[in-house]
């Protein structure tokens, strides 16, 4: 049991290597064409033969998956196999860093986002974002929630304003807590009520899809579960894609579950599926621990 | 076991040896820092009681009593009273007829010049100010307060050392018998040196004041804050969060980095060159020194400016990003509030260095001798650094203590303008 195991892994890092790059290395080869069903009806977002290239290293090797509407669909995968990234190219957040290259289609309802016609602002008000570490901005609570309506001219008044302002974060769950201190400074919340502030800040502007980027790495348990009932909560208004290190919250809040490995979409399927009988081996060896 | 047991023996006192040395290192170490702090305190005491040994006494000034006899032959003779009149009459004769009525004891030439310089040669204005406010008063005398002269002054405030020999004190038995006689006659005063803060330069000593140099200083830093603080923030925000990072940005980069370490008077002569002889910008004027200044300020303010800048987390501006801000937006709303304490802590350091530059304003002509307080950006001043420059080339014993007093008025605008720079920064940080 013990030999056949060791074995297994020496075939891994056979594959590893021969995935990173030259074709003619003798070994195993394992399949990196994704299986499973990357395609759902009517989708939100459908990303087709995604590419993206760090200068000379790819990060993205030809992903296609679709994201649907009122549903959660987790990325998972080993640090540095892309999922981040690939999450960031759905608002373009690449689009900062100097020398990354997209190329492919990305529509969003039906529309290319890496169009020349399409405004970036405007796709990001659609296009909402969480990120790994809790970043709000350093003003009050209020300010916070209230930058986005304010940016993108969304309230006529100071009472529409106030109810948006309410109503995001009574959504985040975190009206209650802050509502007698909304003039406080964002910055002096706990790290989960940050991240939920955060939330509030995404939903403000009311997109279509929120992308959150491992959004409870930086949070103890309790800020977890709470974050993890809101985006529960939160799948009836939104299509959420979330990237996540932990397997047990991309089983407990998705419905839907990509698993990514060194650039390559290996698998796309219901979560339970993936998580129960994942059909690819790359997919069973890391929800089973062996690495990653 | 026991082999162990004395293997770990010997590594406990290795290390206990190590630790020995360990420690006397950590002590001396933090002597060299005790010793190199008191050694800059000592200096910066030094120079502290140097200065205002010297200069406390700038702010004090003798004035001598003397009755004065407003005679109508000399100032009116018609008896017109007209205006004219009094003000071309020579107020002068009127002092010195006054000066050998109350004390006839003086004959001769050098007494009689040694008894007239004992007031400042301010005194005649003084009289026909009076005159002409009151007309009344020719015909009568009375007693005034008049100047006394810088050498009198400087006898009077103890500068000058009376055991002396005659010849090598700028000061005669004579003159020193009279000021003792109209101490003790309780006719000699000293006063707080009001002149000192509100006159400009002057050839004598008693007469001179830091407000010319003062007002010429504001005026500068004024012109320089406002060209080099816009300018400079503008291209730092650019550099830094607009610019592509390519060649020609890296140029410009180590040009910048370059500018701050040239020579100040390099950036007088440029202001020489450029503003005065191919623009024809008058000379000596604020407006082309704080020009001058703003070349030399500008890369200060750049160089802080960008550093602040990039202090500023980049999770900031992916959460404007990801809120749909555009880059303007992101840059206004966001990082350049977060930056500005640092932004301004830089802009007042390059005002305080400015304040202190004295060379390139030498270039452009604003080492003139100028009486008159400026007024405005084009009116004729010199600067506060240039000032304690030329009253330390004059020759007076008087200017001495100015020369201190202006220092320590000069070091009063750096603490000033240093505590709005720590008050600035504190509320800008408290409000977020």
């Amino acid at each position: 049991m013990t030999i056949e195991k060791h074995q297994h892994v020496v075939n891994i890092s056979r594959g590893l290597v021969f995935n990173e790059g030259d074709q003619s290395l003798p070994g195993e080869a394992i399949e990196t064409k994704t299986v499973g069903q990357v395609t759902v009806d009517s989708p939100v977002i459908s990303a087709r033969h995604v590419n993206v290239h760090y200068g000379e290293k790819q990060a993205i090797k030809d992903v296609s998956i679709d994201v649907a509407k009122n549903a959660v669909i987790a990325f998972i995968g080993p640090s540095g196999c892309g999922k981040s990234t690939f999450l960031r190219c759905l608002n373009r957040m690449n689009d900062t860093i100097a020398n990354a290259k997209v190329s492919g289609s990305i529509r969003l309802d039906g529309s290319d986002i890496y169009d020349r016609s399409q405004d970036i602002v405007q796709l990001r008000a659609r296009v909402g974002m969480v990120f790994q570490k809790p970043n709000p901005f350093p003003k009050s609570i209020y300010e916070n929630v209230a930058y986005g309506p304010k940016i993108h001219g969304l309230a006529g008044n100071r009472a529409d304003l106030d109810e948006i302002v309410q109503l995001s974060l009574r959504k985040a769950g975190l009206w209650e807590e802050v509502k007698d201190r909304l003039d406080n400074p964002g910055t002096g919340l706990s790290g989960g009520q940050q991240q939920r502030l955060c939330i509030a800040r995404a939903i403000a502007v009311d997109p279509e899809v929120i992308l959150m980027d491992e959004p409870c790495s930086a949070l103890d348990p309790i800020a977890t579960a709470k974050v993890e009932d809101l985006i529960d909560e939160l799948r009836e208004n939104y299509a959420i894609v979330i990237v996540t290190h932990n397997m047990q919250q991309a089983a407990r809040v998705s419905q839907r579950t990509a698993y990514f490995h060194l650039g390559d979409l290996i698998e796309v399927g219901p979560t339970e599926q993936i998580f129960t009988n994942p059909r690819h081996r790359l997919t069973e060896d890391y929800i089973t621990g062996r690495f990653g | 076991m026991t082999e162990s047991a004395g293997h770990q023996q010997t590594t406990q006192q290795r290390v206990a040896a190590s630790l020995r040395r360990r420690y006397a290192a950590e002590m001396r170490f933090r002597a060299y820092g005790v010793f190199a702090v008191a050694v800059g305190l000592l200096f910066v005491a030094f120079l502290f009681t140097s200065i205002i040994s010297k200069g406390y006494t700038a702010f004090e000034q003798t004035y001598v009593a003397v009755d004065v006899v407003y005679s109508p032959e000399l100032i009116d003779p018609a008896g017109s009273r007209l205006a004219e009149t009094l003000q071309a009459a020579d107020y002068q004769a009127v002092l010195r007829a006054s000066l050998r009525a109350e004390f006839p004891q003086f004959e001769g030439r050098t007494s009689l010049r040694h008894l007239y310089g004992t007031v400042s040669n301010s005194a005649e204005q003084v009289l026909r100010d009076r005159v002409l406010a009151n007309p009344a008063l020719i015909g009568g005398h009375e007693r005034v307060w008049l100047l006394a002269h810088g050498h009198i002054d400087m006898f009077v405030k103890g500068q000058i050392d009376r055991n002396l020999p005659e010849s090598a004190r700028p000061i005669s038995d004579e003159e020193i018998a009279w000021v003792d006689a109209l101490q003790t006659a309780h006719r000699v005063q000293i006063r707080f040196n009001k002149a000192f803060f509100t006159a400009g330069d002057s050839r004598e000593p008693e007469q001179a004041g830091v407000a010319g140099a003062l007002a010429g200083s504001a005026l500068t830093l004024f012109m320089a804050l406002l060209l080099s603080f816009p300018i400079g923030v503008a291209a730092a925000v650019y550099l830094e969060e607009f610019a592509p990072k390519n060649v020609w940005t890296d140029i410009i980069e180590v040009n910048i980095n370059n500018l701050a370490a040239v020579p100040s008077i390099v950036f007088g002569l440029l202001g020489l060159a450029m503003f005065i002889q191919f623009f024809g910008l008058p000379r000596s004027v604020p407006l082309v020194g704080g020009l001058v200044l703003s070349l030399m300020t500008l890369p200060t303010i750049i160089i802080t400016g960008r550093a602040s800048l990039k202090a500023v987390p980049p999770s900031i501006r992916e959460a404007a990003f990801g809120m749909g801000a555009s880059p303007m937006q992101m840059v206004l709303h966001h990082v350049l509030p977060l930056a500005l304490p640092g932004v301004l802590t830089g802009t007042i350091i390059g005002m305080a260095r400015a304040l202190g530059e004295s060379a390139p304003l030498l270039m452009i002509g604003m080492v003139a001798f100028i009486v008159d307080v400026p007024h405005g950006l084009s009116d004729p001043s010199t600067v506060l650094p240039v000032q304690i420059y030329l009253w330390a080339q004059s020759p007076e014993r008087a200017f001495v203590e100015r020369t201190s007093g202006a220092i320590m008025v000069l070091l009063g605008f750096l603490l000033l303008m240093n505590a709005v720079a720590v008050i600035l920064r504190n509320r800008f940080e408290r409000r977020w």
